[in-house]
């Protein structure tokens, strides 16, 4: 299982704050993992579309396509921030 | 988490960071940060407030969403950076979250040293890379309005500057 968090306007859209998923075996990385994430629902496909709205966090730590997801990994996805 | 202590005469050992709902005193902090080392020079502060982006309309609010752990995490990240650039005997970063009004104080950056350059160089470094990494998001509404503030390219160029 994974822990996946949304937040801002990517919460909203897929309609929830956090799921917990369990990977199928090809998910191995952060490029794998959204491909597969647009697949579950309407919902989630139209909060991922747009490859340059989505950032993502593995533990907390800026993650890039090609980093790997593991069981137990918290995976966070949302827009780019807008803070200060 | 603070940072290895600095030979000098510095009594402070490293960044102090927070992120909380509640206002912050400017005057205060800075008084606090500066009041026991005489070995400062110069102090830098940045207060970032909400503008008011509906024209004065008297129901306007903006609303930070942050996410708890990986915020305190990535500012803490960007202030040991500046820590260990500059000579500093003092960095402090306040950032506020939840739903704020015109005029509400958004965000506080302190940076005390020796010398004023490293002051003002290291305020700007940070708030510069917070808004780029600290993961905030602001929601703007206004009577029927809802937006969610998008990122803008002119914010990454100015961190990006800080690499060269």
């Amino acid at each position: 299982m994974i822990k996946l968090l949304y937040f801002a306007l990517l919460r909203e859209r897929v309609g929830v704050p956090e799921e917990s998923l369990s990977l199928p075996p090809d998910v191995k990385d952060v490029g794998t993992l959204l491909a597969w994430l647009r697949e579950q629902s309407p919902n989630h496909a139209a909060a991922l579309c747009d490859p340059n709205m989505v950032r993502v966090a593995v533990n907390q730590d800026y993650a890039a396509l090609t980093d790997p997801v593991r069981a137990g990994d918290e995976v966070a996805l949302f827009p780019p921030v807008t803070g200060g | 988490m603070a940072a290895e202590a600095k030979p000098g005469n510095s009594k402070r050992s490293g960044p102090e960071i927070r992120v909380q709902a509640e206002d912050f005193d400017p005057g205060q902090e800075l008084q606090r940060l500066t009041q026991d080392d005489t070995g400062i020079g110069a102090v830098v502060s940045f207060v970032g407030l909400v503008r008011d982006f509906a024209d004065q309309k008297s129901d306007s609010s903006m609303t930070l969403e942050h996410y708890p752990g990986m915020t305190e995490r990535q500012i803490m990240a960007i202030a040991e950076q500046a820590w260990q650039r500059w000579p500093l005997n003092g960095c402090l970063v306040v950032h506020r979250h939840g739903r704020l009004l015109p005029g509400d104080r958004i965000v506080l950056v302190i940076a005390a040293s020796p010398h004023r350059k490293a002051a003002f160089e290291a305020c700007e470094f940070l708030i510069d890379w917070l808004k780029t990494k600290a993961p905030f998001w602001k929601l703007e509404q206004s009577g029927a309005m809802r937006e969610w503030v998008e990122s803008r390219g002119s914010d990454d160029d100015a961190a990006a500057r800080w690499n060269k």
